[in-house]
């Protein structure tokens, strides 16, 4: 991961406020081919405000995106997927009264014979990735309000990795995860990392960071404290750029 | 047969026989509600006329085939409102819409386009038609528009919609009665000569017969194919039995229900033969026919199409909707076109029927429409509703109308009663979502 390579992801000066407040305040952060960076910082940081920015839900006021180098334009989500950006987001972004199956296609549907919805290929194709990620899951033909939070993120994270992204944004993925779910996501994010996949990771349990992430990069009141390599600091730094919002290796 | 034994199958076996057989045949509890319903409305207004009048006349062929077209337009109209409540949106403009539009289609047919083809001219009532459906799509869009890129919420939008297009059907002619309407558009709103008769009602109906048996061998083959869980043989043939029962008995209802014997005499005179006293049906009335396509098409619309599938999940999570991709405003808009687009189809139906347009054609329909799309199932928290449902919930809210009428009821207790029973009606949904969350 030699910085000589381009970035797939560069993210320039990110602004955007929200009535008055600096959600985020012009962070600039990257992610390369194969690398996994954590978004680290106290509640209220502005890290999901900061990769909606990426994934469409918001629009920057100031900053650019570049992807492989390329200045992009990312106005909704849309665009996003269109440069083959998947999020798993905080909220989930469910429908609740759709079953898991038309949410994992929401947007992006299987069309049959007459230009109508495929919904058996679809479904079967939600039993297949479902096998994968979480086995125990057989609630294909209910509404996924009628599924566990757990359960329901594993429909999100299936969504997000089903459509083959290059870059990907988990926010939060394992909150709602039981310790065996949780380390199959673990599991998950080292093999889609092999695969060459560029992962954005907002988590906040400090070992699952240290474990799975290349790089973190730690906000506080929507500014960026510091981007780090997992292996050259300790936890015990990390735990103080994200309380007292500075970085030990700079001031020394 | 079923490859992943589910805990629900697992459970049918303890089950009483009636929970069994839901399960089993796929029928949902609020289905048998609205027919149980039906049910009570029909026999009560009939045995209320058999004890108090010394005559039922509910259960005749007459009174139900007047319903049934009488139930036409509001049911047409109520499968577009599921669309507009799903999107947690709400029209209440579409009785004004239909006074505006059955006045522009009267005045088109009536004073404008004899002048230009030549009075009787075979397109007229084409020509009223298409001009009536593009008008209504163009309100519902302009509404559709204030609503999802103006942002102004849909209440306020189609209320200011009930005052302007009513004060428009007034000034459109003045306040006058616009008739008779065209001949063959005339045809559209039932009567003697606007039904189909004895044979062609049994073609209609073994051809819907038809349309049963294969929807259900393409769903098990659809099943077998994926592997997924397959009703019961006895599920499947019980549902083929009561389709096909139902679709047979309407039939012979509406072949039951006899032209008037001045229609026949002067129908006879028409063709030049003596048919006094022969049996002529009514069949079904084309308004009627007119229902179950749009009932069909928005069925596809609702359950087979992407767009059917946004605006559900728009219902069900805007902002999810939106994350997804999703145009929502776009498809919000084009759901209030559609709507005005039925409400045009319906406002056709209504003027034929009354042979004549007048700027009070459809006061109150609203409230027909939401009551019939709630009662259906449409939740008015969003994401919820089924097009059969709200036809059926049509059904209800005309029966109980036309019931009202047959035994009497003035218009004052009519609305009372349609005001009360809307309430109801939200009530219960809000009470049948408790028990079920
Ligand atoms: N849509 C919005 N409107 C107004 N303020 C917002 C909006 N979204 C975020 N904010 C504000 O921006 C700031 C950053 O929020 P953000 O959700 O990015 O935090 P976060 O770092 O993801 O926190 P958490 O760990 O709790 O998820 C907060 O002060 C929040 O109140
Ligand atoms: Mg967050």
């Amino acid at each position: 991961m030699t910085q000589k390579r381009t970035p797939l992801v560069n993210l320039k000066n990110i602004s955007i406020s929200f009535g008055g407040i600096k959600a985020v305040d012009g962070v600039s952060v990257d992610l390369y081919p194969g690398e996994v960076v954590g978004l680290l910082g106290h509640n209220g940081a502005g890290k999901s405000t900061l990769i909606k920015c990426l994934s469409g839900a918001y629009q920057a006021d100031a900053g650019e995106i570049f992807i492989n180098g390329k200045k992009v334009i990312i106005n909704n989500p849309r665009d996003a997927r269109d440069q083959n950006i998947e999020t798993i987001y905080q909220t989930l972004a469910l429908a609740d009264n759709l079953d898991a199956a038309s949410n994992l296609f929401l947007g992006r549907e299987l069309i049959g014979p007459g230009g109508f919805l495929d919904e058996s290929k679809m479904e079967a194709e939600t039993r297949k990735i479902m096998a994968r990620l979480n086995p125990n899951f057989q609630k294909f033909s209910e509404p996924v309000s009628a599924l566990s939070g757990g359960q329901r993120q594993s429909v999100a994270i299936a969504r997000a990795v089903y459509f083959d992204a290059k870059i990907l944004i988990m926010d939060e993925p394992t909150a709602a995860l039981g310790p065996q779910e949780s380390e199959m996501v673990s599991e998950l994010i080292q093999q889609l990392k092999k695969q060459g996949l560029g992962i954005f990771l907002i988590e906040h349990d400090i070992h699952n960071v240290m474990k799975l992430c290349d790089r973190a990069s730690v906000m506080k009141n929507g500014l960026l404290v510091g981007t780090e390599r997992v292996g050259d600091v300790t936890e015990d730094d990390i735990l103080s750029m994200i309380i007292l919002g500075k970085n030990p290796k700079v001031k020394v | 047969m079923n490859h992943d034994p589910k805990p629900e199958n697992l459970a049918s076996n303890q089950m009483g026989f009636l929970a069994r057989f839901l399960n089993d045949t796929e029928i949902d509890t609020r289905l048998l509600g609205m027919l149980g319903a039906l049910a009570l409305i029909w026999g009560g207004f009939h045995f209320y006329g058999v004890i108090f009048n010394n005559f039922g006349a509910f259960l005749t062929p007459r009174n139900l085939w007047n319903l049934s077209v009488q139930t036409s337009s509001i049911g047409i109209m109520a499968t577009g409102m599921v669309l507009v409540i799903v999107t947690r949106n709400i029209d209440l403009s579409v009785g004004s819409m239909i006074g505006v539009i059955a006045m522009a289609m009267g005045l088109l047919q009536v004073e404008i386009l004899p002048q230009i083809v030549g009075i009787g001219h075979w397109s007229i009532w084409i020509m009223a038609v298409i001009v009536g459906l593009i008008f209504g799509a163009l309100i519902g869009a302009l509404h559709g528009w204030l609503i999802a890129y103006r942002e102004i919420p849909a209440f306020i939008v189609t209320l200011g919609g009930l005052m302007v297009w009513r004060g428009m059907a007034f000034l459109s002619a003045g306040g006058r009665t616009i008739s008779p309407v065209d001949g063959t558009f005339a045809l559209l709103g039932g009567g003697p000569y606007g039904a189909i008769g004895a044979w062609g009602s049994w073609a209609v109906g073994l051809t819907a017969c038809l349309g049963v048996a294969y929807t259900i061998y393409a769903g098990r083959k659809s099943r077998i194919k994926h592997n997924f869980r397959l009703r019961p043989k006895w599920a499947e043939a019980m549902l083929a039995i009561i389709g096909w029962s139902a679709i047979i008995g309407a039939v012979l209802l509406v072949n039951s229900y006899p032209w008037p014997k001045g229609i026949v005499k002067q129908y006879g005179a028409k063709i030049g033969q003596d048919l006094e006293g022969t049996f002529i049906s009514h069949g079904f009335a084309i308004p009627v026919l007119i229902l179950v396509t749009v009932g069909i098409l928005m069925t596809i619309l609702v359950t087979r199409t992407r767009f059917g599938r946004y605006v559900f999940a728009i219902g069900g999570n805007p902002e999810a909707a939106a994350l997804a991709g999703i145009d929502t405003k776009w498809v919000t808009m084009k759901v209030f076109a559609l709507m005005g687009m039925l409400t045009a189809i319906a406002a056709v139906i209504a003027s034929a029927r009354l042979n004549s347009a007048t700027n009070a054609l459809g006061t109150l329909d609203e409230l027909y429409v939401i009551a019939a799309a709630v009662i259906g199932g449409t939740s008015l928290s969003g994401g919820v509703g089924k097009i059969y449902g709200a036809i059926l919930g049509a059904l209800v809210m005309q029966s109980l109308q036309s019931g009202m009428v047959l035994i009497g009821f003035d218009s004052a207790i009519q609305r009372i009663v349609v005001g009360v029973v809307l309430v109801l009606a939200v009530y219960l949904d809000i009470l049948y979502n408790k028990r079920v969350k």
